[in-house]
């Protein structure tokens, strides 16, 4: 089931390819690192005026109608370049919560600023214990008059130092681990109240423990109906893994060709590194995990695109596997570059920094492995997966 | 998983399934069809092929094939390896037949195509020798011109059914002074011929698959030479590309995949140390089975566009085997204490075989399962063609 691009499509990835060949190579990258803020709104502008940040909304929300495999396109291209500009953060995560959540009067007033590129979100369901738990969530919201009133620490932020908005996952009823009762709402990121602790990623990123102390947000402010935010977070989580696994692939083919340009070219023992056999099986082995990573991450985004009912199941065995193969590739990229691979000035070890990084957002592949076998088909838990369940308790 | 499929593809679909359900001859539905079946009982399926024209997939029309397209064949399969039937014997309709319509003579195409089809002739391979191992290129069995016939001497070895077989096709060496593939010669030899001699090799699961084969002062008609003398190498390396072709095996390995949760789940209490490290395991195997099989979709469709799959079939022969050899020892593990007990060979119900029904062939599977890395061209051969073809080392 081979993606045969329509020529839209062609057109949008050759003109991703030709706009960061030429604005941002790894030197532009790294300048882009250094300065105070982190990234480029420059770039970022460039980005939207190419129209990427509407790619993949409906054209009934007055987007272009890409879908998912808009967004792959895009994520693919951004992983070949370690683009740090939060096209992830405000597009696929929160722009993609807006359209799901399909409330007209929402999507008027946030959609067009997403996809013109004016504003920048990000997602704040993390907190310091609920690992990758959407239930999990000891933030409060309490409605106070025509406000609620939101009182939390929410952890790991990614984006958030950038951002105008953000979304927050709290809690308007039940207890700490309930599904039911988490609700999401879009904050200012300059609200009253509203503290913003930022550090810096592993790959180059900025993010935030965000504390919220009685901050005030106006009830129409409330995204999608109230107590019904998990099942909304799991949806955006599949997407979520569509498009980062489509990123890691960019990544995985990067590190292979520049591996195997290094095994020919590096001389050892008088002899090209690429003529041992032990080496030549190594580069075979992550020829075959990417080509498998890009069978499966396609596969997914076909699924989502047809809404396919056991997609949340795929996206996360996709996670898992493509996250195991992207380390396995990551790690021999740098065993295969020796010393080389450890220097800070090569472009290796950014890539793997990138891939350790994907592997920990939204789960890691362990986490959906175990998820991917509890579940059957249709999201519902399986007899085996119950006897698993039962066993643990 | 399954192609997004026309409406006449899945017509086509539907009609073959139809066909299996109503004609597979119950009698061929036996523990391990491979190893417990009478020649005439494995021909049975070949013969009800062939009265439907669907003998041989791969064949041009003009031959006897069915005229299908490489969507179609690749419906036929997926279809029949699901189902659990025994493909019809692949030296005869998958390897010497594509050979002998392309490089034959028109008298050796009408004499042995035909009797291909309707299983009249049962073909086995006569390349592998006592110390050829995957070099096949080092064969030492002689052919000598005398006359209108040449005189054959050598010795092949690990040759699949050749008990049954009527005749072998052999590599054969016409020019001893020529360097390794160039004095190469493809000769068809008549099994009933003087100096013929076959004898079991037993292996190590107890069953009578493979041969020794001797070849003694045995005459054969120089109308016998595939193509021209010397050319023999060409004519195997194509044949061998047909070969690799079908070993992703996703089928097979799918339907032994759900003996093995089923095993899983009816043997392995809960509260057994080892229950949560199968779940796992078997989440692992189910998604490397599915990123196989997303592969092979993908390789079908670049097919049927146009594209050579190229080395493809290297990464097939490679992970088809590997996540077969892998199940196999899952559930071999997932029987525990019946572990130990092996079927005795000929197989016979008159035999007291202990434990549950679906783990009696768990060891000899086990067993010989560790087969195939090594056919076929081991799987290190396999990373050698590669690291070769594909990433150019």
């Amino acid at each position: 089931m081979d993606i045969q691009l329509t020529e839209e499509q062609e057109l949008l990835r050759a003109s991703i390819q030709r706009l960061l060949r030429d604005q941002y190579g790894f030197e532009a990258r790294r300048r882009i690192l250094a300065t105070d803020e982190g990234w480029s709104r420059k770039h970022w502008n460039a980005f939207a005026e190419l129209g990427l940040c509407a790619a993949p909304f409906r054209e009934s929300s007055g987007g272009l109608g890409g879908g998912p495999l808009a967004t792959m396109i895009v994520m693919q291209e951004f992983g070949r370049n370690l683009v740090i500009e939060p096209f992830f953060e405000t597009v696929v995560l929160a722009g993609g919560l807006i359209e799901d959540i399909d409330l007209q009067a929402q999507r008027d007033a946030f959609l067009p600023r997403i996809m013109s590129g004016e504003s920048i979100w990000a997602l704040a369901w993390a907190e310091g214990r609920s690992r990758y738990d959407f239930s999990n969530v000891t933030t409060s919201a309490r409605r106070h008059g025509e406000s609620y009133v939101l009182s939390g620490t929410k952890a790991v932020v990614t984006g958030a130092p950038w951002a105008d908005k953000l979304i927050v996952s709290a809690r308007t009823s039940g207890g700490a681990r309930d599904r039911n009762g988490v609700s999401l709402f879009v904050v200012d990121r300059q609200s009253a109240n509203l503290h913003l602790q930022g550090f810096k990623t592993i790959d180059g990123r900025r993010a935030a423990e965000i504390t919220l102390m009685d901050v005030q947000v106006p009830a129409g402010q409330l995204l999608g109906t109230e107590g019904e935010g998990v099942a909304a977070l799991e949806a955006c989580r599949d997407r979520a893994i569509a498009a980062l696994c489509a990123e890691a692939i960019g990544a995985m083919s990067e590190l292979n060709s520049a591996t195997l340009e290094y095994a020919k070219t590096r001389k050892q023992f008088g002899v090209a590194l690429g003529t041992f056999q032990v080496l030549q099986h190594r580069m075979v082995d992550m020829f075959i995990a990417l080509e498998e990573a890009i069978s499966l991450t396609q596969h997914l985004n076909l699924s989502l695109a047809a809404g396919e009912p056991h997609r949340s199941k795929l996206a996360s065995g996709t996670k898992s596997k493509v996250g195991y193969a992207a380390r396995f590739v990551a790690e021999q990229a740098i065993q295969l570059h020796g010393g080389m691979g450890m220097s800070d000035e090569l472009n290796v070890g950014h890539y793997f920094k990138r891939i350790a990084s994907i592997n920990v957002q939204f789960g890691d592949p362990t986490y959906h492995l175990m998820r991917y076998a509890l579940q059957n088909e249709s999201g519902v838990s399986s007899d085996v997966a119950l006897k698993v369940a039962s066993n643990q308790r | 998983m399954e192609l997004s499929l026309s409406r006449e593809d899945a017509a086509f679909r539907d009609d073959v399934r139809a066909f299996i359900a109503e004609n597979y001859p119950q009698e061929m539905r036996v523990p391990n069809p491979e190893t417990d079946l009478t020649k005439e009982q494995m021909l049975l399926w070949h013969r009800i092929l062939h009265r439907q024209g669907w003998i041989a997939p791969l064949w041009p029309k003009e031959h006897g094939g069915p005229g299908w397209s490489i969507t179609q064949r690749f419906i036929f399969e997926q279809e029949t390896s699901r189902a659990g039937t025994l493909p019809p014997l692949a030296f005869s309709v998958t390897m010497v037949g594509p050979v002998i319509y392309t490089f034959g003579s028109d008298a050796q195409k009408q004499r042995f195509l035909p009797r291909i089809l309707t299983g009249e002739d049962w073909w086995c391979q006569g390349y592998s020798e006592p110390g050829s191992g995957s070099d096949l290129a080092s064969v030492r069995t002689k052919a000598v011109r005398d006359g209108d016939h040449y005189v054959v001497n050598g010795h092949k070895t690990w040759t699949t059914l050749a008990q049954h077989a009527d005749w072998i096709f052999c590599l054969v060496r016409t020019d001893p002074t020529a360097k390794a593939q160039a004095g190469i010669s493809f000769l068809l030899v008549d099994m009933r011929s003087p100096g013929v001699t076959v004898r079991p090799i037993i292996t190590i699961d107890g069953s009578h698959e493979v041969n020794d084969v001797f070849l003694e002062d045995v005459r054969v008609p120089a109308e016998n030479l595939i193509g021209e003398e010397n050319k023999g190498w060409t004519y195997a390396k194509f044949l061998l590309g047909n070969e690799r072709t079908s070993m992703a095996g996703i089928g097979r390995s799918t339907r032994y995949l759900n003996r093995l949760k089923q095993i899983v789940t009816t043997e392995i209490a809960e509260d057994d140390p080892a229950f949560g490290e199968f779940i796992k395991d078997i989440a692992r195997v189910e998604l490397d089975l599915l990123a196989l099989e997303a592969t092979e979709l993908r390789i079908v469709a670049q097919m049927s566009r146009g594209i050579d799959p190229g080395p493809a079939a290297s990464l097939f022969k490679i992970r088809g085997t590997e996540i077969f050899q892998r199940i196999a020892d899952l559930t071999h593990q997932a029987v525990g204490n019946y572990g130990v007990a092996i079927r005795e060979h000929p197989v016979s119900a008159n035999h007291f075989m202990p434990g549950p029904d679906d783990g009696h062939t768990a060891s000899e599977k086990y067993l010989n399962s560790r087969k195939l890395s090594i056919y076929g061209g081991s799987n290190e051969i396999q990373r050698n063609i590669i690291a070769k073809a594909v990433l150019g080392l």
